[in-house]
């Protein structure tokens, strides 16, 4: 039909047979030449990039591994320190409260002790004066009654007995 | 009304199959066509040696480019169709879709303006390997008897079904396969150039009319022959791809055991 009415058209499903031969033996040097000296390369470089990135992840992550491992043990020890410090506070604040709790008794204990000495002595000497006082008030009184009166009591047990009773009455009237 | 432009301009109007074949430029071996499959040969292997002549670790621009292409067909191709085993056909599939992709680029090349591929024979080469490929694969893989068992014979069918789909599953994988591998390429490649041709030259045609609406009207035929340049470009790509997955595909039945 069209081929025919045409003459020299070539139908387009039918190859040329020198096209065939160029084509193979084109492409054939196209694949030697390509995969004998590039592509092999390329697939060397590849993997060498695919190992240069996966190692250098795992390197990443083995350093982030070594860092998140560090930072955990700071924490603890810094946790550790912390309750360290707290419990020397606790102790110390412990300590304090004992030591002037002790200083407090003691120094009761001391001043009680002063007191009751001073109380003691207080008394003994009282005691003393009195005694001192009840012979020299007695000594005086009769000594100026006698100077007064101008007469010596001879009777030894009767000035005695006025003397006592005098005391007696002074030392009630003293309470009193 | 044709006839006579054609007569008037020279213009070959309607774009026929005789377009497609130029005279020889010095006998049958040295045509525009085999000079443009050397160009491309010629083009690859440059740009290819160029590019990988020194190759870094953290590479270069046109080491970079050079490895983009690989690592498509690698990870999108090889291993998407074949699993891990198909990075040992990695390179050769590199180089079957740069071919296939550059001689489909040809097609929008200003000053050769037609795909090689747009010839039966260079689609009717790079089929024919891929297919002898998966038969020897699959043959050497598996032995004959179970490549032809496992190609042929469909498990859990009814026995008399084999009738019907041993025939059926032959032709599918023996004829079919290659046979569209190569139509498919060159028919895309053929009916892109008859496409071009039908805009373009029918500008031309419908510019040289002596009726100013029908001068007018053939800016739409350019416009139209513009964007089917870039379709074309688009198709090109698709088509090298398409063959390159084809043909991992293919040999990725080959190697697997299972149907």
């Amino acid at each position: 039909m069209y081929l025919a009415a045409e003459g020299v058209e070539h139908h387009p499903l039918v190859p040329i047979w020198q096209e065939l031969v160029v084509g193979s033996i084109a492409f054939a040097l196209l694949c030697f030449v390509l995969m004998k000296f590039v592509l092999p390369r390329m697939e060397t470089m590849y993997q060498a990039r695919v190992d240069a990135i996966e190692g250098g992840l795992k390197r990443a992550e083995a350093a982030q591994a070594e860092a998140n491992q560090l930072l955990e043990q700071y924490r603890a020890q810094l946790a550790e320190v912390r309750t360290e410090a707290a419990q020397i506070r606790d102790d110390a604040r412990a300590d304090a409260e004992s030591i002037r709790t002790e200083i407090l008794a003691k120094a009761r204990e001391e001043s009680d002790r002063i007191i009751a000495a001073g109380r003691e002595s207080l008394a003994v000497e009282r005691q003393t004066i009195v005694r001192e006082l009840r012979a020299e008030v007695g000594g005086l009184a009769v000594d100026l009654a006698s100077r007064i009166v101008g007469e010596s009591l001879a009777d030894e047990a009767r000035r005695k007995g006025t003397v006592e009773r005098f005391l007696t009455d002074l030392e009630s009237a003293g309470a009193r | 009304m044709s006839g006579q432009l054609v007569a008037a301009e020279g213009l070959p109007w309607p774009p026929s199959v005789g377009d497609f074949y130029p005279p020889d430029l010095a006998g049958p071996w040295v045509t525009k066509f085999t000079l443009m499959i050397w160009l491309a040969v010629g083009i690859l292997i440059i740009f290819f040696m160029v590019a990988y002549r020194n190759p870094k670790l953290v590479p270069s621009k046109g080491q970079w480019y050079a490895e983009s292409i690989y690592g498509l067909v690698r990870d999108n191709i090889a291993r998407e169709q074949m699993g891990k085993d198909g990075i040992r056909f990695a390179p050769y599939f590199t180089v079957l879709f740069c071919f296939i992709a550059l001689t489909n680029l040809f097609g929008v090349t200003p000053g050769l303006q037609i795909s090689p591929n747009s010839h039966i024979a260079f689609p009717i080469v790079l089929a024919a390997i891929t297919y002898v490929m998966y038969l020897y694969i699959g043959v050497r893989k598996q032995g004959l008897g179970r490549y032809l068992k496992q190609s042929l014979i469909i498990p859990g069918v009814p026995w008399p079904m084999h009738f019907l789909l041993i025939p059926i599953e032959f032709l599918q994988n023996f004829i079919n396969r290659p046979v569209t591998l190569a139509v498919r390429l060159f028919a895309n490649m053929f009916a892109g150039h008859l496409i071009l041709l039908v805009f373009t030259v029918g500008g031309f045609v419908m510019l040289a009319s002596d009726n100013i609406f029908i001068q007018a009207t053939s800016i739409f035929a350019f416009l139209m022959a513009i964007l089917m340049a870039f379709f074309e470009v688009l198709v090109a790509l698709l088509q090298a791809y398409v063959f390159v997955t084809l043909t991992a595909n293919y040999i990725g039945t080959s190697l697997s055991d299972g149907h």
